[in-house]
């Protein structure tokens, strides 16, 4: 393993948070009133356009894995199309696991799926672009001693990352420190307290708060991978052997 | 021995953690000091007179009265809303439809036409609402206490002063009719008195009726001073349908007739005073302090005009208490007393000049305020004092005994454990402490009990914490000390840490699920990452050796897969029968709590009872199914017999019970005996079948079939009895004919000697599945009295309930190894699991930690009539229904251990199947040495047995035990936080009588799992005995 791998992984990922961070600043100038907590959903759709193309660019410049054998166009299209279905599917299936874990199966419909997309754009649009539409080798990445280089590496890091994230996002959601992005928000509209509940006056007219802080839980888990995972492996790549080099 | 020997030693760890839990709760939960000194007519309350002095009046004491006679209605639950006056609807408006407005429209009537002889206030109750609480601050003007909310139904005479015997000293004739809470109140404080029974909180009428009938005759009799009817039908119609139903309307209106035919019949020098005791939420409940439940109406009325004010008495109480008690705070009072002392200065200046400015009266007023509520905040500060030691003393047991469990379920699984130093040590402990409390008492110490009871837990500890200091350095590690797997240490430390926020807490009933799923998924994930779910195959790249590290998957990933989906779903569909905190007001508890009886629609009611009665057929069919499985419906023991009848009738019992409770009110006048009869009869029929079946399957645990042929050639190909080819699977699969070889070579020096004597085969069928098919057969007796006890909606959650335990343990022992010879261990991931599933069914069943939610209706299943004096028998049925789920769980704790085993005969029921056809080949082959001895396996390791379930029971002892110090913790430490009356003491007390329940469930588990063990090996020994012969 070269250290102009682990150099390239790190500009790629330092790119990545760029594009986050992109995707915070560069909607002021265009909306008005846009901001993450206030037009929330907004900012979702935004930065999951943002980290999918980046991911997709660097997809096309880096071409971390070998490239494929066949290069026809209609191959690249299916697999375009599939690439696609898989996402949409990915995004169905987290919805679903979230309405499992509690989520509000009728209200709030929209929120919860754009959580979905957002979870799906950190975790399952790397896999797309690192190891196409090919269930048996995500399963083979994600399990013990399936990586294949650093590549994949970085990619289980920063895919279990986001899901812990997530999952620590929703540790703050019975607390009622008042904080805008909670459920609180009873000095404003008397009628929402509860964060799934909004039911009395219909869910449009509450400030939607929902799925802010397991979003930004994604986010900051997302980060958190994308940083830790270059210096983690540089600093066990004396340890990492993989099996095809 | 050793069985006893487990059996002792759990005993005594269960009692550590009781001694704690009493000791913390000494300190925690103090009373109040009851004063029984009283007021006379020759002390006046305050220094120098009074304005309008007593002097030469006759019947005045410190005033003169105004009233001669009153006339008290106190209808319980009249919440203010009820008797507020309804604005007149403009035209166009739709009027307000709901049953319980504008129906007291004599109060209305009265307003307006005599608005200068009455008055209707807001009064507002202090909480906690429950009547007889209420009453003791009616009657007494003081604040009820945390501790008197316990004993609602088993009220006790007042010592301190009160209005009644006031007024009784004073020789007025006090007259009282209806609700008997005020016999006990006050016995012999009436001179005439028509009780009715209270606690039946279905029956609406009795105490109404039995009212009408004397209050007019009475009131015309004029024998009275005051008279007092306490009517209870608006209470019992919100706890039987709520405020929404039509009845409550009809309560309401018959309620006005009352108090019109009042009216008219007072005389000019009477006061009629309409009061309600307290509110009711919007399911009709009360006890607590939200908005609805404290906001009653006050009514007065009097032919004369009303009013002016009067003094209080309050300064002196204080004087008096801080005398007796000496526990409030001494700066706090000296400030209250140079308040009060200035008031008065004031008002006794303002007495003096008569003619001074309103000003003044309007300072001598708000002083009197001030001092009022000051004295008010420190009453409330200081009955709610703690004992900081007691507390300390509690919490230190509490996770000593935490800690005993975690070390000793280590030994448990190491390989030179053996059981005689435990139980040689805690009798060390026990006798020395013993031997120390008895000197103490003779030297004529007097010793609290709890705090005695703590001291022998904390004494026979020391030779245990002194063992282990002793081991630690040389021989443990310090990370062999923490045996928990990272991840479920995470997620015990998550749940330790979310008992000590008070959002954590009323949010539980969405964070266990979270926690559970969240578990659920880790487990999935893991066994993903071990490579136990998906065949190697699957996962293409060859270069990869997943075969060497890991052995061939048990079960296929997809398996694994949907059991996980299965369970989300279980679990998320359990979330829809939810209660609200009532914290939470946006928040609407599931409509699928209330009973059927409560629903106004026919047709959905209808619906709702097929669906019901579905879930218990349901359920029946599938333990039948699953009994079948392992085929233990064949054995002609009487216990499987009453698996076969007496589950069904049982089943019918209930549903039948369902019908007449939900329809009672509909019946016939001609079958109201019959229904009346037969709601009293069948659930006790049917609690009676289930201990019936308990002591059945006590008697003949072992449900296997025994086929016997003697005279059969004895080779060693021949292994079943059966005649021709096994025709069917069944034949093939439940006869497990290598537990008789296995049983040959244990017995088989015996078998040797008596060779001589004419062979015998011997075919035991699913003994494998012995134990978990009696856990399974006891859990289902258990199941259905405690279903009775709910509404009969909450059957589906039983369903759920066993549906969902039943997914866990089979994803469990898909990650579970079993090691044949040595240890058995059971994994903390799966103890974890199972807690946190009981404290989940504990929210599904529409339970809160809060004491307005407990269900009361419980009391009332089997007596209809009430149950006279007794409480234990109504607190038992309560307490059942409210730890269900806790109880449940805690006797099928075992088969956590069991169901690996269990599952074992799946992988090698594949293989078998298709060798039906040349199955003389497949009997001989050596495969067959592999076929499954399920859990035969563990009796042939009759040590390691035992050592696993007390290193289970200790688990999950320990599991329990953190949630309980974690309650203790919470709620010293956060002793003065606002919320410690409303979430966390509630809280530690019923997490506390859920781990009395769980431990002594876990240990009646344990003690049938034992008992099963000693009925097979009595069944083997018969056997032996037999084939000797």
């Amino acid at each position: 393993m070269k250290d102009t791998d682990i150099k390239r992984l790190l500009y790629t990922h330092l790119l990545c948070i760029f594009s986050i961070i992109l995707s915070i600043f560069i909607p002021s100038f265009f909306l008005e009133n846009f901001s993450i907590l206030e037009t929330h959903l907004t900012w979702l759709c935004i930065c999951s356009v943002f980290v999918t193309a980046v991911n997709l660019l660097l997809y096309l410049v880096v071409k971390p894995n070998a490239s494929s054998k066949r290069s026809s166009l209609s191959y690249k299209v299916t697999r375009f199309l599939k690439c696609c279905i898989y996402f949409l599917m990915s995004c169905f299936f987290f919805h679903v696991i979230f309405v499992l874990y509690g989520a509000p199966l009728i209200e709030l419909v929209l929120e919860t799926f754009l959580f979905a997309v957002i979870l799906s754009t950190f975790t399952t649009v790397p896999c797309l672009c690192l190891l196409g539409p090919n269930i048996k080798a995500w399963l083979r990445v994600f399990s013990r001693n399936g990586v294949t280089s650093i590549w994949e590496n970085s990619l289980q890091i920063t895919t279990i990352s986001s899901f812990i994230g997530t999952w620590l996002g929703a540790f703050p959601i019975p607390l009622d420190w008042e904080r805008p992005w909670q459920m609180a928000i009873e000095r404003k509209y008397k009628m929402c307290t509860s964060l799934y509940v909004c039911t009395r006056h219909g869910a449009s007219h509450c400030p939607q708060v929902w799925p802010i802080s397991c979003t930004l839980g994604a986010t900051f888990g997302y980060v958190a991978g994308l940083v830790i995972s270059p210096l983690w492996i540089y600093w066990n790549r004396k340890q990492l052997t993989y099996k095809n080099h | 021995m050793q069985k006893i020997s487990v059996l002792l030693f759990l005993a005594w760890v269960c009692f550590l953690f009781y001694a704690g839990i009493a000791l913390f709760t000494s300190g925690f939960l103090l009373t109040r000091l009851e004063l029984t000194n009283h007021s006379s007519c020759q002390e006046p309350p305050g220094p120098g007179s009074l304005p309008w002095g007593s002097q030469g009046k006759p019947g005045a004491c410190w005033m003169a009265s105004r009233f001669s006679r009153l006339v008290l209605v106190l209808i319980d639950a009249l919440r203010f809303d009820f008797a507020q006056p309804q604005p007149s609807h403009s035209p166009g408006e739709p009027p307000v439809s709901l049953p319980f407005l504008g129906k007291l429209n004599c109060l209305q009537r009265i307003l307006e036409i005599q608005p200068h002889h009455a008055r209707l206030y807001q009064s507002k109750a202090d909480p906690p609402t429950t009547t007889m609480q209420r009453l003791k601050a009616l009657t007494t003007g003081s604040l009820p206490t945390f501790i008197d909310a316990g004993s609602n139904f088993a009220s006790h005479a007042i010592v301190e002063d009160n209005l009644i015997k006031q007024l009784a000293s004073a020789g007025r004739r006090v007259v009282f009719m209806g609700d008997d809470t005020w016999k006990d109140l006050f016995p012999g404080a009436f001179s005439q008195a028509f009780f009715f029974p209270s606690f039946n909180v279905r029956d609406l009428h009795t105490v109404d009726n039995g009212i009408l009938e004397h209050l007019y005759p009475t009131m015309d009799s004029g024998e009275w001073d005051m008279l007092i009817a306490h009517f209870l039908g608006v209470d019992h119609c919100g706890h039987k349908y709520g405020p929404h139903h039509p009845e409550m309307a009809k309560k309401l209106s018959q309620m006005d007739q009352v108090i019109q035919g009042l009216v008219e019949r007072l005389e000019n020098d009477t006061l009629l005073v309409v009061i309600g005791d307290h509110g009711m939420t919007m399911t009709g409940d009360h006890g607590g302090d939200s908005e609805l439940e404290i906001s009653a109406a006050l009514f007065l009325y009097s032919p004369k005009a009303l009013f002016p004010g009067a003094p209080p008495e309050v300064s002196r109480f204080l004087h008096t208490y801080s005398a007796a008690a000496q526990d409030l705070q001494v700066k706090e009072l000296h400030r209250l007393q140079t308040l009060f002392n200035k008031a008065s200065a004031d008002y006794q200046r303002l007495l003096q000049r008569p003619q001074g400015p309103e000003a003044a009266l309007q300072t001598v007023i708000t002083e009197l305020q001030q001092f009022l509520r000051g004295v008010r905040a420190m009453c409330i500060q200081s009955w709610a004092r703690f004992s900081l030691g007691r507390m300390a003393g509690g919490a230190a047991l509490m996770a000593a005994a935490c800690f005993l469990c975690l070390l000793v379920s280590q030994w448990a699984t190491s390989p030179g454990f053996c059981f005689r130093p435990l139980l040689t040590l805690m009798a060390c402990g026990l006798a020395g402490t013993i031997v120390c409390a008895g000197l103490l008492t003779t030297t004529g110490l007097k010793l609290d009990p709890v705090v005695l009871g703590a001291m022998a837990a904390a004494g026979s500890l020391l030779p245990f914490l002194w063992k282990a200091w002793a081991g630690w350095g040389s021989r443990r590690p310090l990370v062999a000390l923490l045996p928990i797997p990272g991840p479920v240490l995470l997620f015990l430390l998550i749940r330790f840490a979310a008992f000590f926020s008070d959002s954590f807490v009323v949010a539980e009933a969405r964070a266990t699920p979270f926690l559970l799923g969240s578990l659920i998924l880790l487990l999935i994930a893991q066994l993903h990452w071990e490579g136990k779910l998906l065949p190697p195959k699957l996962l293409t790249i060859p270069r990869l050796c997943f075969s060497a590290s890991t052995g061939p998957p048990r079960h296929n990933g997809t398996h694994a897969l949907g059991l996980g989906v299965g369970l989300l779903l279980c679990i998320r569909l359990a979330g829809l029968f939810h209660r609200c905190p009532e914290e939470t007001p946006a928040c609407h508890s599931s409509p699928w709590l209330s009973p059927l009886a409560s629903m106004v629609g026919g047709r959905a009611k209808n619906l709702w009872y097929g669906a019901c009665v579905g879930a218990l057929v349901a359920l029946l069919a599938a333990v039948r199914l699953w009994l079948r499985r392992y085929s233990n419906l064949k054995s002609p023991e009487p216990s499987v017999l009453f698996v076969r009848w007496g589950l069904p009738l049982m089943a019918l019992g209930t549903a039948a019970y369902w019908a007449l409770a939900s329809g009672a009110d509909e019946a016939p006048p001609r079958l109201r005996a019959l229904v009346a009869g037969a709601s009293v009869v069948l659930p006790r029929a049917v609690a009676g079948l289930a201990a019936s079946g308990l002591m059945l399957l006590l008697w003949r645990p072992v449900t296997v079939l025994v086929k016997a042929t003697t005279g059969a050639p004895r080779t060693r190909t021949v292994l079943t009895p059966f005649s021709g080819p096994p025709t069917s699977r069944a034949d093939l699969d439940y006869v497990v004919p290598q537990i008789y070889r296995h049983m040959q070579e244990e017995f088989r020096g015996r078998l040797e000697r008596t060779k001589s004597q004419g062979p015998l085969t011997v075919a035991a069928c699913h003994l494998g599945s012995v134990y978990s098919a009696a856990m399974v057969t006891a859990l289902t007796l258990l199941a259905f009295p405690l279903l009775l006890l709910h509404a009969e909606r909450i059957s589906l959650v039983f369903l759920l309930l066993f549906l969902q335990s039943f997914l866990l343990l089979h994803l469990l022992a898909a990650g579970i190894p079993i090691t044949t010879p040595g240890p058995f261990t059971v994994p903390w991931q799966a103890v974890s699991a199972w807690a946190l599933m009981a404290t989940q069914t504990f929210y599904s069943m529409g339970h809160q930690p809060v004491f307005p939610a407990i269900h009361w209706h419980a009391a009332f299943v089997g007596f209809p009539e009430g149950h006279g004096s007794s409480t234990w028998l109504p607190a038992l049925l309560v307490g059942a229904n409210t730890f269900a789920s806790h109880l449940l769980f805690a006797v099928g704790c075992p088969l956590l251990l069991l169901w690996p085993f269990l599952c074992e005969n799946q992988g090698p029921r594949k293989r078998w199947q298709p060798l039906g056809r040349n199955e003389a080949e497949a009997r001989v082959r050596p495969e067959e040495e592999e076929e499954p001895l399920m859990e035969m396996r563990l009796r042939d390791a009759p040590h390691h047995f035992n050592a696993a379930l007390l290193q289970l029971s200790l688990k999950y002892l320990f599991v329990l035990g953190i949630q309980i110090l974690a309650c203790a913790l919470a709620a010293s430490i956060l002793r003065r936080h606002l919320m410690v009356w409303k979430v966390f003491a509630p809280k530690f007390i019923f997490e506390a009588m859920g781990f009395i329940v769980s431990s002594v469930g876990l240990f009646l588990g344990i003690a049938l799992v034992m008992r099963v063990d000693g009925a097979v090996s009595s069944w083997f020994r018969q056997l032996v005995l037999a084939q000797q012969r």
